[in-house]
């Protein structure tokens, strides 16, 4: 027991098992119930989207690490297969092949990579890959297939917004319904947004508020909530968009703010817009002032009550 | 209240307590050699009053200094000053000592005399016997205990919290203590209330030690025993105090802002034994433990004693040594060698082996920040530690003093829970090192 090289380091000495690597698992994992009922209600071709979109969405992420010549993590790897997965899920099952991989691309090479990568860009990947599909091919991103068939028809809220057929909840809620490939069950994603609230995944504030948001901003304008939070992608988005950590605020008062953002911005375009779904653009609006959040609702300061606390 | 006997953030580390909390304090054997650093609290270094060639008595004191914010030390064996020279301490840096041989007599000298009880003595001079005895806080953070008792005038204090929550992982020797030595805690409390003018007084447990909080409210009755949520860092002043009185420390500011005085549970018997014998601080309790240490123990030790002895007291590791901590994980410091000496602030001694070390770092290198926000929600002081480190590392001071940096209590709870692991507060600390140094 003698000149033993002891090692010196900065405290704590311990760490938390959870790591960034595995919180983007287990967001990975909450979708896969979505995943297996979109599957069965879209088929086969729905398989086939999700699969080319993560695939092209690594291969992008690859290459990108590479030509920067970054040592490349396996939390790189997650992220990049999650924007893959939330990629296809926002898209509808019509999507052709060449159209998947140049949405990964907008996502992966522009979205994440062109911002300085994981953690530093400002716009979720997914969904400005999404974005630019819609923008640039507007007619072959809105064929939506009905479930268990292979013909077309429009979305719930197409219906709504354009002819004013309300549809069922509860078809909405089990995901029998038209949409993109993995919006449409709200059951499969509520269960999903459960598991990660319970691993400490995704803030709670985001969705808590968005859906608050929602509630109030129907009851006001007297249209159904319950409609409007089952139908769209409005559970896809507030559970696994906007709560993406790298463009959502740091700041937990900046979280409340972010969710009830996003909700309000969805509602105005749902109602009175020029498009019949709002959620895409609206967390992506807010994605943009999540730096101001950070800067301007830091949260109360510890100590700063100190005339009231003297009191008894 | 809407949060019961806790705080806001906070964080869930193992305990790891099992190893040492069943044992009593033993004294530990009485060292062939000491090597005292005269420099251990808060504070000015102080002047050696030995040279080499004296022969020192138990309880002479060795060493002072004139400075106000300062204790002096004293030697807690007796035989022959062999050398006052730098030696390395736990923090690394070579620091004045003075080494000393025992002669294994243990005489003691005769500046140790018994003060008068707690009826008869006048607050002067139980502040007075408090810094002649070198007492300094003993929960790690070494500010010496005469001045903390000695408030300004214009501070009102009414309430006393001592402060045995123990929020550390592994360290059990506060635990240890209030069951052990329940009388001189008693007495302590006593002689603080007196000092401070005090009729309130609380302690504050957490309740992973439903022992201590059984037997300490049958024992103390004056005293308002509180069982606290068990979570880290409930033993941080400032969250024992707004957990127990809901008062918030101002931001810059000291317990004293909010009419509170906290002294830990070691502190308080400290203080009575040195006032019961007139022995002056020559020992502390430290918790020597670890999962591969054959024989975990806490051990009452003289100031002094170089951590090797200890350990090899403690019968030695199954394995290599590969990390000593002085203190818990969370707070301590990983220590550069075993020849270095207890010092007063040294509550534990946690050794891991080669084996524990590679399971801990197995897969774990830094990653970027993927702003989850872990580390805002666990902030026991609602920092963005996140943000704060970032501009440490560019070197922003300035903006790192806006972002509050200086509040930071150094809990190392947002380094434990980032995904990323980053070293956050280590940043942090950097930046208020600068901060004090270059931001007016
Ligand atoms: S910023 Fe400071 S006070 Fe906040 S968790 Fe980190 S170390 Fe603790
Ligand atoms: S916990 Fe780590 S990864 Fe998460 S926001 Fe804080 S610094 Fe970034």
């Amino acid at each position: 027991m003698s000149n033993e090289k002891l090692l010196v380091g900065p405290a704590p000495h311990f760490r938390a098992k959870e790591d960034s690597e595995g919180m983007m698992r287990d967001v990975i994992i909450a979708l896969l119930p979505a995943l297996f009922l979109s599957i069965y209600f879209f088929g086969i071709l729905a398989a086939i989207v999700v699969i080319v979109a993560v695939v092209s969405s690594l291969v992008f992420e690859y290459i990108m690490l590479r030509a920067r010549k970054k040592t490349a993590t396996k939390t790189d790897y997650y992220s990049a297969a999650l924007t893959g997965l939330l990629l296809a899920f926002c898209i509808t099952s019509a999507t052709p092949f060449w159209a998947v991989i140049v949405g990964s691309a907008v996502a992966i090479v522009i979205a994440k990579h062109f911002f300085g990568g994981l953690g530093f860009n400002i716009f979720n990947p997914a969904l400005v890959g999404r974005a630019f599909l819609l923008a640039s091919y507007p007619v072959m991103m809105t064929t939506w297939f009905k479930p268990m068939d292979a013909i077309t028809g429009p979305t719930p809220l197409n219906l709504i917004k354009e002819q004013g057929i309300s549809t069922a909840l509860s078809p909405l809620f089990f995901g029998n319904v038209g949409g993109s490939i993995g919006e449409t069950s709200a059951l499969a994603l509520i269960i999903g947004g459960l598991y990660l609230l319970y691993r400490k995944a995704i803030d709670f504030r985001i969705p808590v508020s968005y859906f608050g948001t929602v509630i109030i901003f129907s009851h006001i304008f007297g249209v159904d909530p319950l409609f409007h939070l089952l139908a769209g992608g409005l559970m896809l988005g507030a559970i696994y968009m906007a709560t993406d950590p790298v463009t959502s605020p740091v700041s937990r008062p900046g979280g409340w703010f972010f969710g009830a953002g996003c909700g309000l911005i969805t509602m105005v375009i749902r109602l009175w817009g020029g498009y019949p779904e709002g959620v895409c653009y609206s967390i992506l609006l807010m994605n943009a002032v999540v730096p101001l959040l950070d800067r301007y609702l830091p949260g109360t300061r510890f100590g700063a009550k100190r005339r009231l606390s003297l009191k008894k | 209240m809407l949060f019961k006997n806790t705080f806001v953030g906070g964080i869930h580390p193992p305990e790891e307590k099992e190893f040492t909390e069943k044992l009593g304090i033993e004294e530990a054997t009485l060292p062939k050699q000491v090597v005292i650093p005269l420099h251990q609290c808060t504070g000015f270094p102080y002047r050696s009053l030995v040279a080499k060639g004296d022969l020192v008595k138990v309880g002479q004191k060795i060493g002072d200094s004139d400075s106000a914010i300062s204790a002096p030390v004293h030697t807690g064996i007796s035989g022959k000053v062999v050398a006052v020279e730098p030696r390395l301490t736990f923090m690394g840096r070579m620091v004045e000592s003075v080494v000393i041989d025992s002669d294994g007599k243990q005489d003691v000298s005769d500046s140790v005399k018994p003060h008068p009880v707690i009826e008869k003595i006048s607050i002067q001079e139980i502040v007075e016997a408090v810094k002649n005895a070198g007492i300094v806080g003993l929960g790690g953070a070494v500010f010496p205990t005469h001045i903390k008792l000695s408030p300004p005038k214009e501070k009102r204090i009414d309430n006393l919290i001592v402060n045995g929550a123990e929020c550390e992982p592994y360290l059990t020797c506060d635990y240890r203590l209030m069951l052990d030595d329940i009388f001189n805690l008693a007495y302590g409390i006593d002689i603080a209330r007196k000092v401070l003018g005090v009729s309130k007084a609380y302690i504050g447990i957490e309740d992973n030690k439903p022992v201590a909080i059984d037997y300490l409210r049958k024992k103390l009755n004056r005293v308002e025993v509180r069982a606290l949520k068990t979570k880290y860092p409930q033993g941080g002043e400032k969250q024992l105090i707004k957990t127990i009185l809901n008062r918030e420390v101002p931001s810059g500011g000291l317990p004293m802002d909010v009419g509170v005085m906290v002294l830990n549970v070691a502190t308080c018997a400290q203080i009575a034994k040195t006032l019961k014998t007139g022995m002056p601080m020559i020992d502390r309790v430290v918790t020597v433990t670890g999962k591969y240490l054959r024989n975990p123990a806490n051990l009452r030790v003289k100031i002094g004693t170089l951590y090797r002895d200890l350990i090899e007291e403690c019968g030695g590791v199954d394995g290599t040594i590969r990390k000593v901590l002085c203190g818990g994980p969370m707070m301590g410091v990983a220590v550069p060698s075993l020849d270095i000496p207890v010092h007063k602030g040294t509550s534990g001694i946690v050794v891991f082996t080669q084996k524990e070390i590679d399971e801990m770092e197995r897969d774990r290198y830094e990653e970027v920040c993927v702003r989850c926000g872990r580390c805002t929600e666990v902030c026991p002081v609602y920092l963005n530690p996140s943000l704060l480190a970032d501009y440490a590392e560019k070197g922003d001071w300035e903006m790192c003093k806006k972002l509050n940096a200086m509040d930071c209590i150094e809990c190392g709870a947002c380094s434990f829970v980032c995904g990323s692991r980053r070293d956050i507060v280590q940043l942090i600390k950097l930046a208020k090192d600068n901060i004090r140094k270059h931001v007016k």
